[in-house]
């Protein structure tokens, strides 16, 4: 039963909200002048797929915190299994064409795991990390965490879909701060992919970072085995940046040299960027007027009913339109994190906070490489961006969330705990 | 995890504040694109969707000294096509060609047109022909990325017979474009290319207008007339000339197909050019909307050079017609008197040294003074009249009488004419000694190394008919600007009339084109040429009436073998100009 009184039915509120403007925006988005038939219905089977969410929250809501609970090792298992049957199976789609990342069946695309496995990862995650009272202090407590987390970003890399796996990282340091763990051992944790960046760059800005690393160790302390092992990795991501940056794709390589400077190429990979920020620039106040965007209509803004729909937005509402959405997530993941700390236990706390974390790189990321903050990754804007998989996975979060805070305690003060 | 209640409360005020502050710094950057620098966007967005469409303007109308047309607009179709890229052009242009015929060369030009103005739609015709254009108006929507506009055309309704001093247009090339003169101009715009059209380009050309059409990034057009308005062409001034087009279109018609030369008429006294052919002529509307390069190429394998403007570029020895010029040396300097009498009686030949120079009338002419030997040309009369006056002296006189410069007409590229300035000519042509005296010979009839325009030679005769001033020709009005070129006593100017006269009378060389009611004073020439030795070219170069004179005309016929045959051509211009201007006085300022 869900306790009405505690539940935090003002997070529903946003998020549909949220919904509503965002299939609005979609709605826009297929408002062009040579009519692309896909992207003029996309938001009437967005629609269906948001009945499909409404559906799936309504049952999700009647799911105990203790059966989420007993779920998470399945639910990351079938998970992971999906996950591997998509690199076996799995099909590219869109501008990801050469992806593997979506199931198909028939000729029927059915979605895309990685949007579930997200889930599943907080589920999982949230179990291990909530299974001792104390928070990580050492290196060695985050081998079984970091395992949960390593084996789905493998197989996402493996697809290869960027984007996804930085919402995996996302979620792995959200959630280890959240447990407690101190600044000092989340950068420790980070330091072989600060140390991978920096080697893929200049030498003396990673010797630099090698040497201000031994004297954070050495004023931590850690177990002789911890110390040499981190060193050694340090080492080894410093050496072997520039053989990882050679690996990588060239669509890969040229989305991050392009990140650093869309005029490099602007007939093709930096055209996005830059066709995105001139839709939004020329937006300006209040934008050109909803559907009469010209860089939409005519075709020049890329993507424009997923990965740059927030560019639809910010061209045809201007800033006041884009000043209200970025405020309702940020209404949205202070809710969240207000769930968090009122849960009942730190299972669901955990749980609650993870999906907040996920949602907070989507946002992030995606809006900023609209406006040239963030490299483009090809990850979907949440609520806003046109998918099935994705609006599904997004409700049955917010139902999650909202059967935490129903069992949750209330207002700490309220109950005497603060 | 630590589960401990105010750790709890810490980390949850820490995340959110941190949350707000990457919220916060997003809105930053969406304030700093859309609030600060909007304008720029803005403007970036607006030259992506609008695409400036050029709408030519008319060019000034070119009219006649009476107002009546010589060049003129009528409308036209352009066809030309946007891109956002080489390979779409070209593949819309092959789907093209299967309505619209276009040959690989055509496509190539298209896309040259293209690269040099990618955001502007490429030419494809400059001058559609209305079946092409109800063609493409029915396959419209197959073709959203076409532009059909009006554009007016530039067409002459007397064709070749005013081809010679109005020229043509085309479109601008990629080597003008790069040119200082041409530094405000447009790919594709049309300029003009020869004569009137070419010299009063900046006086006639319009002002191009533009209007802007919305596409998508495929260059397809979603909507005509897009954000801004339209700036509307704005036609150039006309240009009114001196040229009367009734005797340009006689003197036209003078020439029948066989004939080529040129024919060159004007006002004495203020140099404004009545009529100015050269035949064969080229039609000047085949050039417009660019000519076929099978009819261009006809047009310069022609043996008979159409393209040649044979009145401003070609020069010829003026034979004859140049006898007036050594006789006025000889006057000016003294050294003979029109009724004088050479020591030697024409026999028909005259010996110098070894070699005997011989005049043109076998049987001789006997003795004659100097008026007499103007009227019948006599040869061996000039022969000792140039030996007395020296070499020095006749090409000195010859310099200060304007035969080695350009008359300055407004028409483009007139040739130089070639006289020798000093006796150091020869020195550097056959090496010194390498020479005799005997050039004089040929000099002082108008042959040897004397080679003259059709239009020089017009000039030089405005000054025997008026009182030694040349004046500088013009087919535009302009201020008179005329020359002293020799200083004569009123007896010696009157008595050289006479002797003209006196060639197109029933005693002189040219009587088959006397006149019965104006008296025509001339100079017939018949000049040896390179080209071919047993056709001479014909000049006739003269003025009428002889006491109050009101036309000049030059006429050279290449290979016409007989002056007398140019003088009939140009007393014929004589008459009709002469009977619509005096005897049925027009109104000159036109109706």
């Amino acid at each position: 039963m869900i306790r009405k009184a505690v539940a935090d039915y003002p997070l529903a509120m946003v998020a549909l909200l949220l919904t509503a403007f965002g299939i609005a925006v979609v709605y826009s988005a297929g408002q062009t002048e040579v009519p692309n038939a896909a992207v003029q219905n996309a938001w009437i089977r967005q629609l269906t797929w948001l009945a499909v969410g409404m559906t799936a929250f309504l049952v999700v809501t009647r799911m105990s915190v203790r059966f989420l609970e007993w779920a998470a090792l399945p639910a990351y298992l079938i998970g992971c299994g999906l996950l591997v049957l998509t690199l076996i199976i799995g099909t590219g789609a869109g501008t990801a064409e050469s992806m593997k990342g979506w199931i198909e069946i028939g000729g029927r695309r059915l979605g895309q795991p990685s949007e579930f496995a997200k889930i599943a990862v907080a589920m999982m995650l949230a179990r291990v990390l909530a299974s001792t009272k104390v928070a990580p202090k050492s290196l060695v407590d985050l081998i079984k965490p970091g395992i949960v987390v390593l084996i789905p970003w493998v197989l996402v890399m493996a697809q290869p879909d960027l984007g996804t796996s930085l919402v995996f990282i996302g979620l792995f340091f959200a959630m280890l701060f959240w447990s407690g763990a101190s600044g000092t051992l989340l950068l420790l944790a980070a330091s072989p992919v600060i140390s991978l960046l920096f080697g893929g760059s200049t030498w003396w800005l990673w010797a630099t970072w090698f040497i201000l690393l031994l004297v954070v160790v050495w004023l931590y302390k850690p177990f002789v085995v911890e110390g040499v092992v981190l060193i050694f990795a340090n080492l080894t991501m410093g050496v072997a940046a520039p053989v990882v940056w050679n690996k990588l794709e060239p669509h890969q390589q040229d989305r991050l040299l392009t990140f650093l400077d869309p005029s490099r190429d602007p007939k093709r990979s930096g055209y996005q960027v830059l066709q995105s920020r001139i839709a939004i620039g020329s937006g300006g106040w209040t934008g050109k007027g909803y559907t009469e965007g010209s860089q939409k209509r005519n075709g020049f803004l890329p993507e424009q009913e997923t990965d740059f729909i927030f560019a639809v937005l910010g061209e045809e509402l201007g800033f006041i339109g884009v000043s209200v959405a970025l405020t309702l997530f940020l209404l949205l993941f202070l809710r969240i994190i207000r769930v968090a700390m009122r849960a009942s236990d730190s299972f669901s706390s955990l749980v609650a906070f993870g999906l907040a974390g996920s949602w907070f790189v989507h946002v992030i990321v995606n809006v900023g490489m609209t406006i040239n903050l963030m490299p483009i990754t090809g990850i979907p804007l949440p609520f806003f961006s046109y998918g099935g998989s994705f609006m599904l996975a997004c409700w049955i979060a917010v139902g999650i969330l909202v059967r935490i805070s129903s069992e949750g305690r209330g207002r700490p003060g309220e109950l005497g705990l603060a | 995890m630590s589960f401990q209640p105010n750790e709890l409360q810490r980390r949850g005020r820490s995340a959110g504040i941190l949350t707000a502050i990457a919220i916060g710094v997003l809105l930053v950057a969406f304030f700093r694109a859309q609030v600060i620098e909007h304008a720029e966007f803005a403007l970036q967005s607006d030259d992506n969707r609008l695409n400036e469409v050029v709408l030519p303007a008319p060019r000034g109308m070119i009219l006649d000294r009476n107002g009546q047309v010589i060049a003129e607009n009528i409308p036209g179709y352009s066809v030309s096509i946007l891109s956002p890229k080489v390979d779409s052009l070209r593949a819309t242009l092959l789907r093209l060609s299967s309505i619209l015929p276009m040959s690989d060369s055509l496509i190539e030009v298209v896309v040259k047109r293209y690269r040099a103005a990618p955001a502007r739609p490429a030419i494809i015709l400059n001058d559609a022909s209305f079946e092409q254009v109800s063609i493409l108006e029915e396959e419209r929507n197959r073709f959203p990325s076409l532009v059909i506009q009006a554009a007016p055309k530039r067409h002459y309704p007397d064709s070749q017979a005013v081809a010679s001093f109005v020229g043509y247009t085309a479109s601008i090339s990629e080597a003008e474009l790069e040119t200082e003169r041409y530094k405000d101009y447009k790919p594709g715009q049309q300029i003009g290319k020869a004569g009137l059209e070419l010299q009063y380009e900046a006086d006639i050309r319009g002002q191009d207008g533009s209007r802007f059409v919305e596409v998508d990034a495929r260059g397809r057009v979603v909507r005509q007339g897009g954000g801004r308005p339209d700036r509307l062409p704005e036609s150039g001034p006309d240009l009114r000339t001196t040229i009367d087009l009734d005797l340009q279109r006689f003197t036209a018609s003078l020439f029948d197909s066989t004939m080529q030369g040129g024919a060159v008429a004007m006002d004495p006294v203020t140099g404004a050019v009545l009529a100015f052919h050269s035949a064969p002529a080229f039609n000047p509307n085949d050039f417009i909307g660019g000519i076929s390069s099978r009819k261009f190429a006809a047009l310069r394998t022609d043996p008979r050079k159409p393209l040649y403007n044979k009145a401003l570029q070609g020069t010829y020895p003026p034979a004859s017609t140049f006898k007036l010029a050594t006789a006025i040396v000889a006057l000016e300097g003294g050294i003979v008197g029109l009724g004088d009498r050479m020591p030697q009686t024409c026999t028909g030949s005259y010996q110098f040294g070894t070699r005997p120079f011989r005049c043109w009338e076998k049987k001789g002419h006997g003795s004659l003074t100097l008026a007499q030997a103007i009227e019948k040309s006599c040869d061996v009369y000039f022969y000792q009249l140039g030996l007395r006056m020296g070499l020095d002296r006749l090409l000195a006189g010859g310099a200060k009488l304007a035969f080695g410069e350009r008359t300055g007409i407004d028409l483009p590229e007139e040739n130089r004419p070639g006289w020798p300035q000093a006796s150091a000519y020869f020195d550097r042509l056959y090496g010194k000694g390498g020479w005799t005296n005997a050039v004089i010979l040929n000099l002082s009839i108008g042959q040897g190394e004397n080679d003259q325009t059709v239009i020089n030679m017009a000039r030089f005769y405005t000054a025997l008919a008026t009182d030694g001033h040349a004046v500088r020709p013009h087919v535009v009005e302009k201020p008179v600007e005329r020359k002293k070129l020799f200083d004569l006593t009123p007896e010696q100017m009157a008595g050289l009339r006479e002797a003209l006269a006196g060639v197109v009378s029933s005693r002189g060389t040219a009587a088959s084109a006397a006149l019965k009611t104006f008296t025509v004073a001339g100079k017939t020439g018949t000049g040896q040429n390179s080209q071919n030795r047993l056709k001479d070219h014909a000049w006739f170069v003269g003025f009428a009436p002889k006491d109050d004179p009101k036309i000049v005309v030059a006429v050279l016929l290449e290979f016409g073998e007989h002056g007398y045959l140019a003088a009939r051509i140009a007393s014929k211009m004589m008459e009709r100009y002469l009977k619509a201007t005096i005897i049925q006085p027009v109104n000159v300022t036109g109706g």
